[in-house]
């Protein structure tokens, strides 16, 4: 079936079937009977289908951003306020404040306002601004460990309570784990694994609640509940009990939401409900989960529905559709999760990954930006730059030239936003209607979900290929029957034949430990709220991740084309390399190494696909680092590369610092190469680039940076980074981190504080290349 | 073949749009100011061919949209003119603007060829006063002004460019007579004013040769601007790079 007739015989994109006939004169009434004006009908009031109501109902706007207005003076007075609060905390050292005592839960905490005559949107994770809660869920010591880094101590009743009656996530995993995973996940081969964190990644379809209200989604779930019958196997009894958890959330969020003054059992009636709504709901499953990540989704063209219907009503004007989204955002970047300091190495700068993903096309080639994507983006303007929450333009060639422009005069005046491709993922996925997980990942809203599985490192599997198996820095063999590599200098052939060895074990081994870890999740920590919010019968993926891509395919390259003799220990392992002669490095658009890198890629992802997976979900592959490279390059020696025991490696699908030499455009291809098919999680790449470099005028620049996302993204490629900054701007930040508070920068997938990150985080960020002018 | 001295994958500053910028190895001028010094010699650089720099183009096709493409710098292109012949008539044929950033110091059968299959020109021109031209460059501007009343001629268009030097450059009476000499060209799309700068200056010591502006400042906003109201008095549009 070709794409458009796909379209012409249906408007939904995901084909459902009606339950029942009655039902549907049933909801119409139930519907119009809640609403005011009704929006045009569709398929969504049958079924709950928030696509399919966007698809009715979205008004995509051509305009340019000449009717954005600036911040209201309630906003202006409440981000004051929020901005002394930010700044008493980090003068606190980064935590302002800690309930040590409740367990977080939906309901757990009383009303919580910033300065409630200001607000125009409600709700706090805790009763105060900036509070961090303690979620035990996923691991005693982690959360006690956390308390005592800032000073806090947790309550001996929760910790008794965790110890002696209630088993943790963290607790599950380590009962199960083999030897071997132990020995991977010590050693870092395999690291950052949520074993001793909860997963996150999985993005709620929040805009449910505002449509359809809690009433009708509890209804939903019954009926689901109800189909769950039959031989009682362990499946079905799972389910059975996940749906009735799923219940009890709704039922809870709807408690909370009584107890900030809203009922919101029946669907929002306007703008700021639905925003209210949506929020309420976001807020419940940031209360009960402290994910690495949980996006948001894809919220504002959703929210413009209804803010068009009430500036076409008289009900709104600009000034105050844009209070709404300001108001809401400053929530947003009011979220903390408890960490401990240990966790910053691999996520750095305290982020908390809400996601949202802007723009984008319709299958059906109508553009999905409207008059509150730019509005969403204007907060950057109102409120200052920010890292959260983490602005993700779909792009796609087709978007309006207007809002390309602005995208890219958003990028060059704040480093605040990423992109990704739409016309990559949109066709391959089937799906218009998705949002992006913590970084880079897609995930259709509603009925997809993902388990988060951290990554493997690359550059340290090269390195047990070369031992025989054992690490480089301990020693320890975790590989068995690879082959002694005496020749000298290394043998390109037999290095790959053994380095393919290795890789088998170490897949094999990850994707044990994933199916570990993940069990226990859904046994001890399962994200009820956000899966109340999504579909019953879910497509699951299970999402892998490699680190160290760049720094391998160079080593293989060198090892090809250059003379690599390793320099071993008394034990035999390598500590050091002697390289002779040059060799083709990532980043400069040589196919010779590229084609490794590539390669590389493929062959993980081919490697994934032979195992067993929980609840048979999708093996997925990113290529994506967060700003654990930093971290990994530590733990790992040296490589034949010339990388040096312990120094960092490029992020995420980056060429290594300073290597790519021809120009952003070649390093930018060299990306471009790897294929999306076999990385389907994602494939990150930070560019930093001086505004000069952009062009000589600002407009210049805006028109070259829209040319250059057009042409990056026409060559096939996942996501982009965007950073236009001098690097004076950063090191001025270093000595006076005071005068920066809002400097803004892309790591990998995600943006910070600069002046939030470790020095060493902050020194590496410093060595990426950041392209200049030659001339 | 061509000889090469380095190649920028997104230039932006020579030419419209998204650019790929071919360094030529050789100049036969002696910039006080220049900020390439390492382009000079005409031996050394890297030999390519003209397949070598298409097949380069080829990949940053979707980049260039309908604005960018190739520009030919230096060192002096025309130097290599016979040879860029080839490539010009070769990446026109296969779509790609082409432009030349010259000094416009050779007009010869051949350079006017190479002309035929250019799309735009950067010209510099230094500066209007012969006398202070040569102190600048060490070479006569003659050559030059016949180039642009060429390419007036033949109706290709061309961007006028300046450098900005503090003492050399900035004299306003020889500003004036820059403008006025151009005023009445048809084909000059616009003029552009590069303030002299001292991104080079690390060259100078890598090569191990004196640099004459070392301690010349760079011109100050209001030495900029004045240069650009003068401009603006000739042309419509006035840029500063």
């Amino acid at each position: 079936m070709t794409l458009g007739k796909h379209i012409a015989s249906s408007p939904s994109a995901t084909l459902r079937t009606p339950r029942n006939d009655n039902l549907i004169n049933q909801t119409n009434e139930w519907y119009n009977s809640y609403m005011g004006k009704a929006f045009k009908t569709g398929e969504w009031e049958k079924v709950v289908d928030i696509r399919d109501f966007l698809y009715h109902n979205l008004s995509p706007f051509d305009k340019g951003p000449g009717f954005l207005t600036g911040p209201s003076e309630k906003t202006q007075k409440l981000w004051d306020h929020c901005k002394t609060l930010l700044k008493k905390e980090a003068e606190k050292g980064g935590v302002l404040d800690i309930d040590t005592k409740t367990i977080s839960t939906v309901i757990s905490h009383k009303p919580g306002y910033i300065k409630k005559d200001l607000e125009i949107i409600v709700g706090l994770q805790t009763d105060e601004p900036l509070k961090r809660a303690i979620k035990p869920f996923g691991g005693i010591r982690v959360v006690e460990q956390a308390c005592q880094d800032y000073g806090y101590t947790l309550s001996p009743e929760v910790k008794e309570i965790f110890i002696k009656y209630r088993k943790s996530h963290n607790d599950g995993i380590f009962d199960a784990y083999t030897n071997e995973m132990r020995a991977y996940r010590s050693s870092g081969v395999i690291t950052g694994l949520p074993d001793n964190y909860a997963r996150g990644r999985i993005i709620g379809d929040y805009r449910r609640v505002a449509l359809y209200g809690i009433d009708r989604l509890v209804e939903e779930k019954q009926k689901d509940f109800d189909q769950k019958l039959g031989a009682m196997t362990d499946e079905t009894i799972r389910e059975r009990e996940e749906i009735s958890d799923q219940i009890e959330a709704l039922h809870l969020i709807k408690e909370m939401a009584a107890s900030y003054g809203f009922d919101i059992s029946k669907p929002a009636q306007d703008a700021k409900e639905a925003i209210q709504w949506t929020y309420f709901a976001y807020l419940a499953a940031l209360k009960e989960q402290d994910g690495a990540a949980i996006s948001l989704g894809n919220v504002s063209g959703f929210f413009d529905v209804y803010i068009e219907r009430d500036l076409a009503e008289g009900k709104l004007t600009e000034e105050k559709a844009q209070e709404l989204v300001d108001q809401f955002i400053i929530k947003l970047r009011m979220t903390r999760q408890l960490r401990m300091k240990e966790y910053d190495q691999i996520y750095a700068g305290d982020p908390t990954w809400l996601t949202e993903a802007l723009g984008g096309m319709f299958l059906d080639g109508r553009h999905k930006v409207t008059k509150t994507t730019y509005r969403f983006l204007q907060s950057l303007y109102n409120l200052g730059p920010a890292p959260e929450p983490n602005l993700t333009v779909l792009w796609s060639e087709s978007l309006p030239e207007h809002f390309k422009k602005f995208c890219a005069q958003v990028s060059i005046d704040t480093s605040s936003i990423q992109y990704e491709n739409d016309d990559l993922m949109r066709p391959i996925s089937d799906c218009d209607d998705y949002g992006i997980a913590c970084c880079v990942s897609q995930q259709k809203s509603g009925s997809q979900m993902q388990f988060f599985g951290a990554r493997c490192n690359l550059a340290k599997a090269l390195l047990l290929a070369l031992n025989e198996g054992k690490d480089e820095k301990s020693g320890i063999q975790l590989v068995e029957g690879i082959k002694r590599l005496d020749k000298e200098p290394l043998d390109f052939n037999q290095v790959m034949a053994e380095f393919k060895k290795t890789l088998a074990q170490v897949v094999k081994t990850y994707v044990n430990s994933m199916n570990v870890i993940h069990y226990m999740h859904d046994k001890y920590y399962y994200e009820r709220v956000q899966m109340a919010l999504l579909d019953t019968d879910l497509d699951r993926l299970m999402a892998f991740g490699i680190a160290g891509l760049s720094v391998v395919a160079d080593s293989s390259s060198a090892i090809k084309y250059a003379k690599v003799t390793p320099l071993r220990d008394q034990n035999g392992i390598t500590e050091d390399f002697k390289i002779e002669g040059d060799f083709p490095k990532f980043g400069n658009d040589d196919d010779q190494v590229d084609s490794i890198a590539k390669e590389l890629v493929d062959a993980f992802n081919a490697e994934l696909r032979k195992h067993h997976i929980y609840r048979n979900a999708t093996p997925t592959l990113s290529i994506l680092t967060i700003t654990s490279n930093v971290m990994y390059g530590k733990k790992t020696g040296a490589t034949p590369d010339g990388r040096k025991a312990g120094e960092p490696f490029a992020p995420g699908a980056n060429p290594m610092h300073g290597r790519d030499t021809r120009g952003a455009i070649a390093s930018l291809n060299s990306v471009t190469k790897l294929d999306y098919k076999n990385a389907r999680d994602g494939i990150s790449n930070t560019f930093s680039i001086v505004p000069r470099a952009l062009g000589g005028t600002k407009e210049e620049q805006v028109e070259n940076l829209v040319n250059l996302l057009d042409g990056y993204f026409a060559k096939k490629a996942h996501h982009l980074n965007v950073n236009v900054l001098n690097k004076d701007t950063l090191l001025r930040a270093m000595a006076h981190p005071e005068e920066y508070p809002q400097l803004t920068i892309r790591v990998s997938g995600y943006a910070v504080n600069f002046v939030k990150l470790s020095r060493e985080h902050q020194q590496e960020v410093l060595a990426r290349t950041f392209f200049e002018s030659i001339k | 073949m061509l000889q090469v001295h380095s190649i920028e994958t997104l230039g932006t500053n020579d030419g419209p749009g998204i650019r790929m910028v071919v360094f030529m190895q050789g100049c036969n001028f002696r910039c006080l100011y220049c900020h390439n010094p390492d382009t000079r010699p005409t031996k050394g650089g890297k030999e390519m061919s003209s397949e070598d720099i298409l097949e380069l183009l080829e990949k940053q096709r979707p980049y260039f949209k309908n604005t960018g493409g190739l520009t030919i710098s230096g060192g002096e292109a025309l130097l290599q003119r016979k040879a860029l012949i080839d490539l010009f008539t070769k990446a026109k044929k296969a779509g790609f603007n082409t432009t030349l950033d010259s000094n416009g110091s050779i007009l010869d059968e051949d350079a006017k060829k190479l002309l035929e299959v250019t799309d735009l020109v950067l010209l510099d021109v230094k500066h209007i006063d012969p006398v202070w031209h040569m102190t600048v460059t060490k070479a006569s501007n003659e050559t030059t002004l016949q180039f642009a009343k060429y390419l007036e001629e033949k109706g290709i268009p061309m961007w006028l460019r300046y450098v900005l030097v503090p003492g050399y450059t900035n004299q306003k009476e020889f500003l004036e007579k820059w403008g006025a000499h151009f005023q009445n060209y048809k084909n000059i799309k616009r003029v552009e004013i590069l303030p002299f700068h001292t991104f080079g200056f690390y060259k100078y010591k890598e090569l191990g040769i004196e640099n004459p502006l070392e301690d010349c400042p760079v011109p100050t906003k209001e030495e900029v601007q004045e240069a650009v109201d003068i401009f603006k008095k000739y042309f419509k549009s006035v840029y500063v790079r």
